[in-house]
């Protein structure tokens, strides 16, 4: 009581603010994402990219929990303030019967078809539009080059070379320099789903326990005596790199993009390894979407038509280190990260060997199954030293259940099915 | 025989083990906030190198860039504000509960505590809160609450309280009844009594359970990241991206988060220590 | 006769608040935990939940880690509250200090105690410095579970002793200095006071503290989260593991009615086991 007596007049303003909060809503639209969470990214969006937009936007960016929590609570309330998604393909694709149809909006711009085909979710409605690209690379400390196999190009290495190099550091530096981002919020899914499947079996889905599937898992377990056991706890693999933990590593460029901008002349990228049918490798998709509660539709589209000039692409790549979608030259002097990516990248799409894989379309909210059956498979294999065979014909099974309920015919690298995509 | 030792002199030695016991617990405590510090005060190439650095750098960059971010002090202020709501709500609501159980015994009593209990045992805080924070924030929507301060105080209560009825049950329970009898005897009647007799012997409870809401509701991020848009708090703005940032934002944040409520702490300690009695007994 | 409904008033705004603000959506979330896709009333859930391979381990890893933890907590706490209650000069300032840990949030003392532990971390650097070791020591990642645990357990203690803390001490408070005074009369020492004397007192809050320490401690998450990234699987994280990464509701739902069960199960042991006779009244 003395306390409150004492405080009153901290009582009262704070009294005060909660009453006159939620009187005065500024006319902002609200752009509620997924991306750009780190802290100095989401200044960075704020600060180059929405700043100068025909409206006023409020860049709000999440972890998935509550991103997916408010979305689906305005969608069952039946209206919200979120006026614009932007949010990776996955994530978007778990709510594809929320979205409006942008077609209109998608009209004039550059986009390649086969990005503007995935953001169609498997309907006939364009439910988002392609806003920003990425995919993984590896990246190498030079200090670690020397430690190369005989006869190795690193432009064009082999999983195999990749598993020597990382033996003679292990055994020569003194310890494991291999690093993986196996942590919790790594994205190592689509590792196993775009690089090691598409490289080691030529498919995804159908031919998930071959015996092709197996080699490649073996040689994960091989790669991983010679990775730095720090590993799990990795999620974003510039901070191992900068402190030297690690030399050597394979990551989304977005999350390496500090160690570029930092330290350029320390680093170098490459394009990843190949394996016996190819050099797989897998785009990272972001998207920009409409929910169908949103309160104001037009604003929302001026938004997005903003977002998509080719001026404010080359700034989202600035700041959050994702390439656009449009059709676009990037001028060199962008970011050092964004050069020096940029560059393995195009050595990547372009190798004589590439093996692209696509984006899984067509699981709905079964997305986030889909790829707890390939982390699990990782987990259990390369963490818990499982037998390869026993686990792939396990989790097979559950990779079964999933395509036979959501009926999604195979993608890229896998050949077209009548139906649901088999599991052989 | 063993040597007779005056009572003096095993005062003394008594003394002294709980002063040094008392001083390296202070140690145990403070060394790790003091590494924080160290990281949150030196410029990002530091951070990450090794060997670690003793003393902190003197660079404010990061804390700078943490107070520049856009919106950070008012969210500071609103999370400033819910908590102190939450704070009120939980102890007006939850100390007569935590009174009746300690005093009264009649039907329901266990169903209440029970329920009580259920509150508390079903995962609720942080990260679990994910589950009911979807029919809230329907709830919320569909009736106009969205977005408010005191909306989410009322969340943050619903937190607090089970540990504001549990902890003055306690102390309650603790303070004899024939004391509150002997107070009517001497003419008080029950409010009286309850007031001049058994409410300064409770007050460490009411003290602690206020701690407790402060504090629940100053660290709860779900819920305020769902339940507020315009108006949030410190901890849905940074706390979740803390995780994602580069690992010298993470520090700085760290410590922006941990500050202001160590100083609330200080600031209401007097209350805080006069109330559990201990200066006076 | 005022009195009878006296009680029900006292606890009438406390039920209401519940009620609106925690059954309803904990029964729909509950629901969802027992009935399948078609509405009918289902185990399959929970046969999902429990075939996962991960979940013994989580179930395991979560019952131990409160095993260890809550003891350990328990014997720090009434040490510390001891000490706070005996000592005269700068008393005050050490149980600010003590108490600081309540402030600070699970996911931000799992990273200060990650710099500590990190392979480039103060503990390295430290022992480096000494001369202990010659280069810096793995203590986290999934080739060092035992280390991982250790560290876990050390942020856990470090953070939330205080809260053990602060009831014990609001109870100690209520204990009369004549007891204590009393007893040295009678030639009793130190450990028989505290054994005899201030411990059957203090049962009240240290029911209380027990259940909300335990309750709280299975419910651990972001802590181990941040210290072991994917390798120490707990009930909390596959929790939230289901319900956002997998988007599956239904069996997180499961999850949350596995950690109620033990926390009821812990709950009522602790209601039995530190029973007090209470100033009743009719």
């Amino acid at each position: 009581m003395k306390f409150l007596n004492k405080h009153r007049r901290l009582v009262i303003a704070a009294l005060c603010v909660a009453m006159t909060t939620g009187l005065a809503q500024a006319q902002n639209v609200l752009l509620w994402s997924t991306q750009a969470s780190p802290v100095n990214e989401q200044q960075a969006v704020r600060d180059k990219v929405v700043h100068n937009a025909p409206q006023a936007v409020e860049f709000i960016s999440n972890q998935e929990g509550p991103y997916f929590t408010r979305l689906n609570a305005e969608i069952q309330a039946g209206k919200g303030q979120i006026g614009v998604l932007g949010a990776l393909h996955g994530q978007l694709a778990s709510n594809t019967k929320d979205l409006h149809d942008l077609s209109q909006l998608a009209k004039d711009l550059k986009i390649s078809p086969n990005f503007m085909k995935l953001g169609k979710l498997g309907t006939n409605e364009q439910k988002y539009i392609p806003w920003m690209q990425a995919t993984f690379i590896m990246v190498s400390n030079k200090k670690a080059l020397p430690y190369l196999p005989a006869g190795a190009d690193i432009n064009a290495l082999t999983y195999d070379q990749l598993v020597q190099w990382s033996k003679n550091l292990a055994e020569k530096t003194g310890g494991p320099k291999f690093g993986f981002p196996a942590g919790p919020q790594g994205l190592k899914h689509r590792f196993f789903q775009g690089y090691l499947y598409p490289s080691y079996a030529d498919s995804v889905v159908t031919e998930f326990r071959s015996a092709q599937a197996e080699k490649g898992w073996q040689m994960m377990v091989n790669l991983w005596q010679y990775t730095n056991p720090a590993s799990t706890t990795y999620n974003f693999m510039q901070e191992p790199l900068l402190a030297d933990q690690v030399w050597v590593a394979f990551d989304h460029m977005a999350r390496v993009s500090d160690a570029f901008n930092k330290r350029p002349n320390d680093f170098v990228a490459f394009p990843a390894p190949a394996g016996p049918t190819g050099r797989g490798f897998m785009p990272v998709l972001a998207g920009l979407a409409i929910p169908k509660t949103t309160p104001d539709r037009a604003a929302s589209e001026k938004l997005i038509a903003h977002l998509m000039r080719p001026e404010v692409q080359l700034a989202t790549l600035q700041a959050t280190n994702f390439f656009p979608t449009v059709a676009t030259t990037i001028p060199n002097d962008v970011s050092e990260a964004a050069r020096i990516t940029g560059e393995a990248v195009a050595r990547q799409a372009s190798a004589k060997d590439a093996n692209p894989g696509l984006l899984p379309v067509g699981l709905g909210a079964q997305g986030g199954k889909f790829n707890q059956v390939y982390v699990d498979t990782f987990e259990r294999i390369v963490l818990a030293k499982q037998p390869i065979r026993a686990v792939l014909d396990s989790q097979a099974e559950a990779l079964r259940k999933i395509m036979q309920e959501t009926g999604a015919p195979c993608w890229e690298p896998d050949k077209v099915s009548a139906g649901a995509c088999p599991v052989k | 025989m063993k040597t007779p030792v005056t009572l003096e002199q095993a005062q003394l030695r008594t003394r002294r083990v709980l002063l040094i016991g008392g001083v390296l617990a202070t140690a145990w405590i403070l060394l790790p906030l003091y590494f924080l510090l160290i990281n949150a005060f030196s410029s990002p190439e530091t951070v990450s190198q090794f060997p670690k650095a003793y003393w902190p750098e003197g660079n404010t960059e990061s804390m700078a860039f943490l107070l520049g971010f856009q919106g950070v002090i008012s969210a500071l202020i609103n999370s400033l504000a819910v908590a102190a709501m939450t704070m009120v709500i939980s102890i007006f609501l939850g100390a007569p509960a935590g009174y009746a159980i300690a005093r009264y015994d009649f039907p329901g009593k266990t169903s209440f505590r029970m329920l009580i209990m259920l509150t508390r045992a079903f995962p609720l805080p942080l990260l679990a809160l994910p589950l009911l924070a979807l029919p809230l924030a329907v709830f919320f929507i569909r009736h106009g609450i969205d977005d408010t301060l005191w909306g989410l105080a009322m969340v943050h209560s619903m937190l607090a309280l089970p540990f504001a009825v549990l902890i003055t049950y306690s102390l309650f329970s603790g303070v004899p009844v024939e004391l509150e009898e002997a107070a009517w005897v001497f003419g008080c009647n029950k409010w009286q009594a309850f007031t001049r007799v058994v409410m300064p012997l409770a007050a460490p409870g009411l003290a602690a359970s206020a701690v407790f809401a402060f504090v629940i509701s100053w660290n709860e991020v779900f819920a305020a990241a769902v339940l507020t848009i315009e108006n949030r708090t410190l901890t849905a703005f940074l706390l979740q991206s803390l995780n994602t940032s580069p690992v010298y934002l993470k520090f700085a944040g760290g410590a922006l988060l941990v500050v202001p409520a160590t100083i609330f702490m200080f600031l209401i300690r007097k209350h805080l220590f006069a109330m559990w009695g201990i200066s006076n007994r | 006769m005022s009195s009878r409904w006296l009680p029900y008033a006292l606890i009438a705004p406390v039920t209401v608040f519940i009620a609106a603000l925690f059954l309803y959506p904990f029964v729909m979330v509950a629901s969802q935990a027992f009935t399948g896709s078609d509405g009918a009333l289902t185990l399959a859930h929970f046969r999902t939940m429990v075939d996962h391979w991960k979940f013994a381990g989580a179930l395991k890893n979560t019952l131990w880690l409160a095993a260890i933890v809550v003891p350990l907590q328990l014997c720090l706490a009434l040490a510390l509250a001891q000490m706070v209650t005996r000592l005269q000069r700068g008393r005050d300032t050490m149980l600010y200090i003590w108490t600081i840990p309540l402030g600070i949030s699970d996911l931000a003392a799992g990273i200060i105690w990650l710099a500590i532990f990190e392979q480039t971390g103060f503990l390295n650097t430290l022992m480096m410095g000494v001369g202990v070791v010659n280069e810096p020591v793995g203590f986290l990642g999934y080739a060092n579970l035992g280390t991982t645990l250790l560290a876990v357990v050390m942020a856990e203690v470090w953070r939330a002793t205080a809260i053990v803390l602060v009831i014990l001490v609001s109870g100690m408070g209520l204990i009369p200095k004549e007891y204590n005074e009393a007893a040295e009369v009678f030639g009793a020492g130190a450990w028989t006071k505290f054994w005899r004397m201030t411990l059957p007192l203090l049962k009240p809050s240290l029911q209380t503290a027990l259940i909300l320490r335990t309750i709280l401690a299975f419910e651990v998450f972001a802590v181990v989260a941040v210290l072991s990234g994917t390798q120490f699987p707990v009930l909390m994280g596959e929790t939230y593991e289901r319900q956002f990464t997998l988007q599956d509701s239904a069996v997180a739902s499961a999850y949350a009615m596995v950690i109620l069960g033990i926390s009821i199960v812990s709950t009522a042991f602790f209601l039995r086991f530190l029973r007090t006779p209470e100033g009743v009244r009719a």
